[in-house]
């Protein structure tokens, strides 16, 4: 195993990446649709289109996409795609949901990787399958159920990470709004360390608070401030997988931004 | 963020002058701490915010908006791409540019103000004193520089003044807000609405020719307005900063600290009545001049800029493309440079996406020979110095981002505040009644009217004029009214506003339903094609109108309130329930309104 997955660095960075790619030990996976795939891949990289995770995410569905990716409890993974992060973000999430311990992203996007010059390839790698174990981390799941019964707790913070024109319009009630977009910073799909704690230092969360995230539908975006926030050592961060759209079709309360007319702001 | 990336185009132009101070973001960040545990009086806070340009919004007190500055309307391509990266981080994904150059950013959650204002700082830009007691952007009209009817161009001295003034210790804490307009000629620019209006004029003094100003103080808009006085023939450049100081002082001393709804300058000026303000302020001036023990300057680059046209992208075999005569009609003005236009950009009601602020940047690369972009007065963009033979390519690229909006130079881009969508003092959403008209007027080719060309329309949500109504030819102000125990939102209209050497506050004329104000607006335009003279405009016709002195079948505003009134009966709520809701909204109308911040 190589140094720069020490779990203490949280994400990959693409020159060390570079590096390691004709390492077999490493498995390197990208989340784009299998079309974009086929075109052209890191070289060395295993497709999953995230449609094919999103299908199914029982615990025996994520493990056995992981053993036919190759991926044993011990393999190092890092994950790609073109989507600054969301996308990969949301399988980061699942291998570690069923006790994978050593996943991470890629510091920058397929396309940007493109820019910088990096070797890509339209072969696909032979995949040996491997075996994986299932040991439910369920530190990491929030369900709306669980959600209901924690949200007035004081030590909770509850994280809406769609756009801020959705946030206002409906919201759980008690959330607070962090766009995804947020949480990127100039060519990396995430804010360097300090940047991160500066956003959360000046809206007054605490690094030791539970802290839950959504986002609209399947926790792609709220997966990214998962990781995000996991990636700056906040120990204890969920993901409400089922995001907004479970929580409205439940007829949960909702909380809205009366008496302004923000979307006639928006040029879209 | 992948476009960052990607090898930059050589040559990108980037201010020359650093508005921001970085530790001014720290420092706000830590006072929205204290202030949020309760440890400083809000209304020392709410003083503290405006200084630094983020205003409080709608019902809330968690959001602000960020007033982004942006000296003589000057912008560069690095400055609207992260302007765009921040509307998307910490905004809602849009931004909007201001009747007054400014650039702003809305329902900011007040806690990340801090990091705008940081990453403000990489490019250059500052929202210091874009709001609260100051001088705040000092404006130039998009033309200077390139206006066929410029005596000189006056950028040098806006950027100048605005440089002097910024953070300077005389302006912290004025009775009430200061406002600069320069200008190239009296069309272009709006000097008689505001504290300080700057006209270029040259002199002949023993056969030397001598650059100065025409300079009007004490014009402004709002609840109450008054249109400025000329201080004297001809102000020669080196007096332009003493004149400023010595205004900026009486106003200081003598300005109404007490009453806030009146202490504009303006106001002094009318109480004191205009000569004996004019005689405080060369008086005054004589005394700055005597007493400056350092001699102070203004620091004026008047260094050319460096035009030089990018490589062609002009390909000779492309067709022309779908409408291009007629956005080049009603969105391209000739430069008094030959062969050079300027491009206006239009907007709806100034609201522009993320995408194309950063497609605005990339064709200011690659069609603009000096290289940056001009804030408009009307919410738009100027994209200056397009060759001629790059237009029809440009035009082509505009299209392909939803920026080649038709009408830009014409009645059809109405003026709106913010209104309800963001404003604490809103009665009605005048915001997107702007967006509404213009979509009318497009739908109607009414921008292709010559007719209607030098007509203006502009909508404030409130009284305060915001908008601009007053100086419209065509103004509304918005209110509430009532049948029976129903309300609908009912704007004001105001007739016959103007802004040039004639300037000129609307006459107020009648009472419009939201609901009603495309069709009134397009039964005086009928009024005015049916009693038209050969070679009129409308803007002419109503200002006949309005004086009395038009011998048709209209002869006066009475006139037009007879042909509009069986338009502005409110109907039933049962027969017609929209008529009771605003745009944007679903549910009948009722007036909510917050803490205002006007006088803050
Ligand atoms: C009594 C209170 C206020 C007065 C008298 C006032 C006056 C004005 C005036 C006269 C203008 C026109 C620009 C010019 O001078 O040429 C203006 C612009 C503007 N004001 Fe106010 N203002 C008031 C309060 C507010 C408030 C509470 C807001 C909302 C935060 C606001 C937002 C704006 C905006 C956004 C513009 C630029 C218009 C645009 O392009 O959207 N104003 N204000
Ligand atoms: S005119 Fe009234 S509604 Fe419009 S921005 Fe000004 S204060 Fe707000």
């Amino acid at each position: 195993m190589c140094c720069m997955i020490d779990s203490d660095i949280p994400i990959i960075n693409s020159k060390l990446l570079r590096e390691k790619i004709q390492e077999n030990s490493i498995r390197i996976v990208d989340v784009r649709r299998e079309q974009e795939y086929q075109q052209g891949h890191i070289t060395n990289s295993v497709n999953l289109p995230l449609a094919k995770l999103l299908a199914d995410d029982s615990s025996e569905s994520i493990q056995k996409i992981a053993q036919d990716l190759g991926i044993s409890d011990e393999t190092p993974a890092v994950i790609y795609d073109d989507t600054f992060g969301a996308l990969s973000s949301r399988v980061v999430w699942a291998l570690q949901y069923i006790g994978h311990k050593d996943v991470k992203l890629l510091d920058v996007t397929f396309s940007q990787w493109k820019d910088l010059g990096y070797e890509i390839s339209t072969e696909v790698p032979e995949i040996e399958t491997a075996t994986h174990s299932v040991k439910i981390n369920s530190e990491i799941m929030a369900t709306a159920e669980y959600l209901e019964k924690v949200k007035e707790n004081k030590n909770v913070v509850i994280i809406d990470n769609r756009e801020r024109l959705n946030y206002l319009e409906q919201h759980i009630p008690g959330a607070i709004n962090i766009p995804y977009r947020t949480l990127a910073s100039d060519g990396k799909i995430l804010r360097t360390k300090e940047g991160m704690k500066t956003l959360l230092k000046n809206r007054g969360i605490s690094e030791d608070a539970e802290i839950i995230t959504y986002c609209g539908s399947v926790g792609t975006l709220s997966g990214l401030a998962y990781y995000a926030l996991k990636s700056i050592g906040v120990p204890n961060v969920k993901l409400y997988v089922h995001s907004f759209k479970e929580w409205k079709s439940l007829e949960k309360p909702i909380d809205k931004q009366e008496n302004a007319n923000y979307w006639d702001l928006s040029a879209e | 963020m992948a476009q960052q990336l990607r090898p930059s185009k050589p040559a990108d132009k980037q201010s020359k002058i650093d508005w921001s101070r970085r530790q001014e973001a720290e420092n706000f960040a830590e006072t929205v701490k204290l202030f949020r545990q309760g440890k400083i009086d809000p209304d020392m806070f709410r003083r503290f915010r405006l200084q630094h340009g983020a205003y409080g919004t709608r019902m809330t007190d968690d959001y602000a908006m960020v007033r982004i500055k942006v000296p003589a309307g000057q912008v560069y391509p690095n400055q609207l791409e992260k302007i765009a990266q921040l509307s998307e981080m910490y905004s809602i994904g849009s931004a909007h540019f201001s009747t007054r150059e400014n650039i702003q950013l809305h329902w900011v959650i007040l806690e990340d103000v801090s990091e705008i204002m940081q990453s403000l700082s990489d490019v250059g830009m500052t929202s210091r004193e874009a709001c609260g007691n100051t001088v705040r952007n000092v404006m130039c009209s998009p033309m200077s520089g390139v206006c066929k009817d410029e005596i000189f161009d006056t950028t040098p001295y806006a950027l100048a003044i605005a440089r002097f003034m910024l953070r300077n210790p005389i302006c912290q804490g004025l009775p009430r807000k200061f406002k600069f307009n320069f200008t190239c000629c009296e069309k272009h620019g709006m000097i008689r609405i505001v504290d300080v209006g700057l006209l270029p004029q040259i002199q002949e003094i023993d056969g030397e020719k001598r650059k100065g100003f025409k300079i009007f103080l004490g014009g402004g808009l709002g609840n109450r307005s008054f249109v400025g006085h000329q201080l004297e023939d001809f102000t020669p450049v080196e007096d332009l900063l003493y004149t400023s100081m010595a205004v900026i002082r009486i106003f200081d001393r003598m300005g109404d600290r007490k009453n806030l709804s009146r202490n504009r300058m303006r106001y002094l000026v009318n109480d004191l009545g205009w000569e004996k303000f004019q005689n405080l302020v060369l008086k005054e001036r004589a005394v700055v001049k005597a007493t400056q023990s350092v001699i102070v300057k203004l620091n004026i680059d008047d260094s050319v800029n460096e035009i030089q046209r990018p490589i062609s992208v002009n390909d000779e075999s492309a067709s022309v493309p779908d409408g291009y005569a007629r956005w080049e009609k009603t969105n391209v003005e000739k430069q008094s440079q030959s062969g050079f236009n300027s491009v206006f950009i239009g907007l709806e009601a100034g609201d522009i996406t993320a995408n194309q602020l950063r497609s605005v940047a990339e064709i200011i690369r690659d069609y603009s020979a000096e290289g940056f972009a001009r804030n408009g007065f009307s919410q738009n963009i100027v994209i200056r110095y397009v060759h001629d033979d790059d237009l029809k390519s440009m035009y082509s690229r505009l299209i392909e981002n939803g920026l080649a909006k038709t009408g830009s130079l014409t009645m059809a881009s109405a003026v709106g505040c913010s209104g309800t969508t963001s404003c604490n003092l809103a009665l009605t959403n005048s915001h997107r009644l702007a967006k509404e008209v213009q979509r009318k007027f497009l739908e109607l080719n009414y921008d292709e009217d010559d007719d209607l060309k030098d007509s203006t329309i502009k909508i404030s949500g409130c009284p305060n004029s915001c908008g601009q109504h007053q100086i419209a030819t065509i103004g509304f102000y918005g209110g509430g009214g009532r049948h029976g125990t129903d309300m609908f939102p009912n704007y004001t209209m105001s007739l016959g506003g103007k802004f040039d050497e004639d300037a000129m506050l609307g006459h107020h004329t009648a009472r419009v339903p939201v609901k009603r104000i495309i069709p009134v607006i397009l039964k005086i335009i009928e009024l005015f094609k049916e009693n038209k003279q050969s070679d009129d405009t409308l803007a002419k016709w109503i200002d006949r109108v309005v004086s009395g002195n038009e011998s048709s079948k209209i002869t006066g505003v009475d006139d037009i309130k007879k042909a509009i009134a069986p338009l502005i009966v409110p109907p039933n709520v049962e027969d017609e329930p929209d008529f009771y809701m605003d745009y944007g909204s679903d549910t009948n109308y009722h007036t909510v309104t917050g803490k205002g911040e006007c006088a803050a």
